[in-house]
């Protein structure tokens, strides 16, 4: 055999099926011979994100008990429609007027959607657990035709990075809440309830979700030839890295902190329990 | 640990057809399933084909799919398998089959040569190659590559459509090209090759939908995904997708980044 | 029969390996149409599981380096038996070949100012070894592969055709080389994967097949090293220099027993590594040998200190030449004093970070992890020798790496003899291969250019003796006609009772009565082999290809056994129990190895060849030509004394 010069035996695509039933290969009728659970991952990862899709369809439609002073939930900030609750010093700007009739969130939340969307983990996470392509490694995928993300809608993927230059405002004034949060009910500053923990905790693993996005490090200095003419992107490259290593923890940490800041507010809000006060 | 004996099925045959061959056999402390598929060439099936050469993890030849899953038969310890478990072994399922466990890995060599080669800087001769450690280590780590080609066998994009063999070069390749984008002195660009866009458009590289099932199958570690595909990936959008640039391209010929 | 298909090329290259690729490389490059034939995939030759480097006197980390010091350790190295004119153009050219390989997209580790960084190794002076962590070898293959592939690239362009000008023939095995009267006309090849026979005609053939490690139970060495080249040397009528120059590894995994032998890299002691036996003691300092007693610590506390400081401290015994380490190992682990799997410990987990051992040793930490399941950054590995190296190999030009009396045949890398002497250093076989491997393509390459006029052709009946030659394990013996029938025998059976003769009797240690028994093993052996039958078909058929290679086992086998009993010496890779000091009567003396009687045809199965006294093989003594006086001048008179006769000194 040479090189790979002799054309290849012509593979007849679908007689015994396609894939790994192509003619050429070696005759094995199942789709795959893993004895693993390898079923568990992609539908844990399934449960997972379809249960953060249904808990945040509805809260972010509901448009009701989204803010306990001082306390905004993540998911209506900024709340930029005139049908806001007032908040003060919050980040709420009646930029939407009377006419937008839905909830507030739908605003904002395409931004923080779009980010997850197209970020490059959730990608593998929902494509391998919603679309099953591929369900698992070395387990047939269900489909007859595969072109990735060369087309649309797929390619549209490529335009990851623009959400993160809107991630990074969103998280900014997220970081804006957090510091509100300092501030009692009525709304004097020096103050700290568990509410503040639960948004200090979101906050720090939105950031280093953001952060640690795979276009971040690209732009920080993945994109360079030389490091070596570039020390300080070089070590923020390193850092987003560090970072970047994590992304699946961390994308999953800051999606359940983001979902139970918005839990926490919500059952404050609707009176379920009182914001414990710590000072 | 004594030996015990071992139920093993091997998948047997060629082109024209075959199936899973049952075998008992013994296996010793410290083995791994090559040793096993050699024992059964000594003592059962003289004829039995198999790829094999260094047998320490370092040439990638003795890729198979061991109970599913893509791995080298010389790094797979039977320690890792219960003692009453039957272990399956069948050749690559993404390439066409020779005889036995071995198969026609030519699309990866096909592959290899449709990636242009490393491109020499002008005006630099032999001994006068300056890079940093800090520059050459992206590079470095893509080159670990020990050609075993199990991404390649993985990659759902070609193992379960055949017919995307001609338009996508696998992760093996992509990531060569993303070596060659990083190394510090190709002077590619300087040609008129622009890897970042051929990555995309002659490489297939939208094609990769980054699930990582390459990096989970690299024996040598190598971060694939994370530090090659994606990486591409962006370096392809910088040249596509990105409206600053492509306007910048069209008003002036941009110097290559860094 | 069928017809044998052929081709026609300018250079063939057999072997896929540095030095293969490079002469490939070579040839192409001066215009020759060149054919590289290779038993495996292209990519996975042998030369990937070099670890340590390549030794090339760049002087990068010491400027103190050049090529004169680098010529004289090779020569301390190798006891003075080497070819000096090769070790000379080794030292002189491997710079280039380094530098070379970068222009071709090779990424070395770097130094500080961006420079080719270079390591430590035994027997060095400086700092020498270019490398890429611990996986040199791999980056020597890859750039070698990946310049191949760049040349087919230009050849595509210019002719639409990827394989006008270079061409792999992978997963090949070449059983005969072809002749046309005295001059090589090609090589008779079989496919792998088919079985299906095929003829490449060329007036120029390069062997660069590697060495014979196959032959040995306990071996660093892969399937392919069975010896082939240097048997197809001797069937075409070349003579092999200085067989009986084995190299053992000092540090081989021992444990588990599927992977004993597998290399522990030379790197390991290179940085930092200590050996100690199972009293904690660093024996090696007990080891030394006089001509080396200067050049090396004495204590503990002083070789600790030459990592840091080796201007001003001698280098730690660990790092004496591969011979004697492996010798010392050998000696504890016979007096009892070895680990519980019959090696000793190399520790570099209480003399480096975990970290750094990580960075620095990857594949090492990788290997053991996952094969012994030892954490090398925890705990000691446990080593012991493990055969490594062949010195020995076809006697060739120094210049032009051709075979001596076969014209039109060339040698190159592990299968060439010489270079090396009775002992190599370690990372300087990975120089050889780029030295000389470009020397043999660029001479074959001119050879055959050369005989554009009259090109040799190869003639119906030596194909199809050799298809036949082929084709005979699938005949039962009782068809062969033999007199002594008897069943057929299983290659796989016969291949492992010949690693134990050799491991066990020619192995390390040498005796004469034990290298008298182990001729006669290998006459039966012989006899056996004769007989040898296999089952199934010629589509893959492992079985098959095994039986094929124990022809080139069984002959090299011999030579290594008949040279090793002649040198009565001890003298690098070459240990004689009853005459254990080196001798300096001997330093001059190389012996050759011929094929005894013809090569084809019923005779060379006859009783000739099974008689032990007899056998396959003849051994003559040849005396070497001297030392060029500016070469001997690089040393002192004092170190000369230890080594040259009393006759060359005043000459």
């Amino acid at each position: 055999m040479a090189t790979g010069t002799e054309p290849p035996p012509a593979a007849r695509p679908h007689p015994r099926g396609g894939g790994v039933h192509t003619t050429t290969r070696a005759a094995i009728a199942a789709r795959h011979l893993r004895t693993d659970r390898w079923w568990l991952a992609p539908a844990a990862t399934a449960a997972g994100l379809l249960a953060f899709v249904v808990y945040s369809t509805w809260r972010a439609f509901a448009g009701a008990d989204y803010y306990a002073a001082p306390y905004v939930s993540p998911f209506y900030s900024p709340c930029l429609a005139e049908n806001c609750v007032p908040m003060k010093g919050g980040p709420n700007w009646e930029i939407f007027g009377a006419w937008w009739g839905l909830s507030p969130a739908i605003i904002i939340l395409i931004f923080p959607l779009g980010f997850r969307l197209t970020c490059y983990y959730y990608r593998k996470a929902y494509y391998r657990g919603f679309w099953a392509s591929p369900p698992a490694c070395a387990v047939a995928e269900p489909h007859r035709r595969y072109t990735g993300e060369t087309r649309f809608p797929l390619i549209l993927q490529n335009l990851h990075r623009y959400f993160f230059y809107a991630a990074v405002p969103v998280a900014g004034i997220l970081t804006y809440d957090t510091v509100l949060a300092f501030r009692d009910e009525h709304y004097a500053w020096g103050h700290m309830g568990l509410g503040t923990l639960v948004f200090l905790v979101n906050i720090v693993l939105i950031w280093a979700y953001t952060l640690s996005c795979h276009s971040c490090r690209h732009i920080v200095g993945g994109k360079l030839k030389h490091f070596s003419r570039h020390p300080v992107r070089y070590r923020m490259w390193r850092l987003v890295g560090k970072l970047n290593a994590r992304h699946m923890q961390l994308a999953w940490a800051s999606l359940l902190s983001v979902g139970l800041a918005d839990l926490y507010v919500y059952l404050v809000a609707s009176g379920v329990f009182d914001d414990p006060r710590f000072f | 640990m004594s030996g015990y004996e071992a139920r093993f099925r091997v998948w047997r045959g060629d082109a024209g057809g075959g199936g899973l061959k049952d075998f008992t056999v013994e296996v010793n402390e410290g083995e791994v399933v090559l040793d096993i598929v050699h024992r059964l060439q000594a003592t059962q099936a003289p004829d039995l084909a198999v790829r094999w050469n260094c047998k320490a993890g370092k040439c990638g030849s003795c890729s198979a799919e061991i109970n599913g899953r893509p791995r080298l038969m010389c790094m797979t310890r039977m320690s890792v398998f219960g003692r009453d478990e039957t272990i399956t072994v069948t050749p690559l399922r993404a390439f066409p089959v020779i005889r036995d466990l071995v198969t026609d890995v030519g699309f990866n060599y096909a592959k290899a040569r449709q990636v242009p080669a490393f491109v020499p800087p002008a005006g630099l001769g032999p001994g006068e190659y300056r890079m940093m450690q800090q520059d050459v280590d992206r590079p470095q780590e893509f080159r670990k590559c020990i050609e075993c080609f199990l991404c390649q066998d993985t990659c759902h994009v070609v193992r379960d459509h055949e017919e995307n063999k001609t338009a996508f070069a696998g992760p093996r390749f992509l990531m060569r090209v993303a070596e060659l984008d990083m190394h510090p002195l190709d002077a590619a660009a300087e040609t008129g090759l622009d890897r970042k866009s051929t990555a995309q458009e002659e490489h297939g590289l939208g094609y990769c939908n980054i699930t990582k099932c390459c990096t989970e199958v690299c024996p040598e570690g190598i971060r694939i995904t994370d530090n090659a595909l994606i990486p591409l990936k962006e370096r392809a959008v910088d040249r596509k997708y990105d409206p600053l640039v492509w306007l910048g391209s069209k008003i002036r010929r941009r110097p290559p980044a860094g | 029969m069928s017809v044998v298909d052929r081709q026609e090329w300018d250079v063939v290259v057999v072997g896929a390996g540095g030095a293969g690729l490079r002469a490939a490389i070579e040839a192409r490059e001066r215009g020759a149409r060149t054919a590289v034939i290779c038993k495996s995939l292209f990519g996975k030759a042998h030369t990937v599981m070099a670890e340590g480097g390549i030794a090339a006197a760049m002087g990068n980390v010491n400027a103190g380096d050049n090529w004169q010091v680098h010529f004289r350790d090779t020569l301390r190295g190798g006891k003075f038996l080497n070819q000096w004119r090769m070790a000379e153009l080794h030292a002189r050219e491997a710079p280039e070949r380094v530098w070379e390989l970068e222009t071709w997209g090779a990424l070395f580790d770097r130094t500080e100012d961006g420079r080719i960084s270079q390591r430590n190794f035994g027997g060095h002076e400086y700092p020498r070894l270019a490398h890429v962590g611990d996986r040199t070898g791999l980056e020597l293959i890859r750039t070698l592969q990946q310049k191949v592939v760049a040349l087919q690239q230009e050849d595509h362009r210019r002719t639409g055709d990827y394989e006008s000008g270079l061409k792999v023939f992978q997963e090949c095995t070449v059983t005969r080389v072809l002749k046309d009267g005295e001059r090589v006309c090609g090589v008779f090849a079989y496919e792998r994967e088919t079985g299906r026979f095929f003829v490449l005609e060329a007036p120029a053939v390069v062997i660069a097949t590697g060495g014979i490690g196959k032959s040995f139970k306990v071996t660093s060495n892969s399937w392919e090293y069975t010896g082939d080249g240097h048997a197809l040397a001797l069937l075409a009528g070349a003579p092999l220099v200085n067989m009986e120059f084995v190299q053992f590894h000092p540090t081989g995994m021992v444990w588990p027993p599927s992977v004993k032998g597998i290399l522990v890299t030379e790197s390991v002691r290179g940085d930092g590594g200590v050996l100690r036996n199972s009293d904690g003691k660093r024996f090696m300092f007990d080891y030394v040998p006089d001509v080396f007693k200067d050049k090396y610590a004495e204590s503990e506390e002083e070789a600790d200190r030459w990592y840091d400081d080796p201007d001003h401290n001698r280098r730690p015994p660990e790092l004496l030449p591969r011979d004697e380490v492996a010798r010392a190992i050998n000696t504890e682990v016979k007096e009892g004093r070895g680990s519980p799997h019959g090696g000793v410990f190399l520790d570099v987990s209480t003399r480096m970070p975990a970290e750094v051992i990580r960075r620095r040793l990857p594949s090492m930490y990788h290997q053991f992890k996952e094969l012994a399941d030892v954490d090398i950054t925890a705990e000691a590995m446990e080593v012991g020798p493990t055969c490594h190296y062949v010195m020995g190999g076809v006697a060739v030009d120094s210049d032009t790496a051709a075979a001596r009396g076969v014209p039109g045949l060339y040698a190159a890398g592990e299968v060439a003899g010489g270079m090396h002497g009775s002992n190599r250093l370690g990372g300087n076989s990975l120089s050889d291969l780029l030295v000389f491997g470009r020397r043999a393509g660029r001479y074959a390459a001119e050879y055959a250019a050369g005989t554009a006029a009259a090109r040799p052709r190869a003639d119906d009946g030596q194909i199809g003796a050799a298809a036949a030659e082929a084709l005979r394990p699938f005949s039962a013996p009782g068809e062969s006609g033999e007199p002594d029938g008897g069943p057929p025998e299983n290659p796989y059976a016969l291949h492992q009772e010949l690693q134990q003769t050799m491991n066990d009797l020619v192995g390390i240690i040498r005796r004469e009565t034990e290298m008298k028994q182990a001729l006669e093993r290998l006459a039966e052996l012989r006899r056996r082999a004769g007989r040898v039958g296999v089952e199934g078909h010629r589509q893959f058929n492992p079985g098959w290809h095994l039986a094929l290679d124990l022809r080139n086992m069984l002959l090299v086998s011999e030579c290594v056994a008949r040279a090793a009993l002649e040198r009565t010496e001890s003298r690098g890779g070459h240990t004689r129990e009853d005459h254990p000091s080196m001798d300096r009567a001997w330093r001059r003396i190389n012996l050759l190895c011929r094929l005894a009687g013809p090569s084809d045809g019923p005779a060379a199965g006859g009783p000739a060849a099974v008689d032990p006294a007899r056998g396959r093989i003849a051994l003559t003594r040849e005396t070497t030509e001297p030392i060029r006086p500016d070469l001997l001048a690089l040393f002192a008179k004092e170190e000369l004394v230890k080594y040259l006769a009393e006759e060359e000194l005043y000459e």
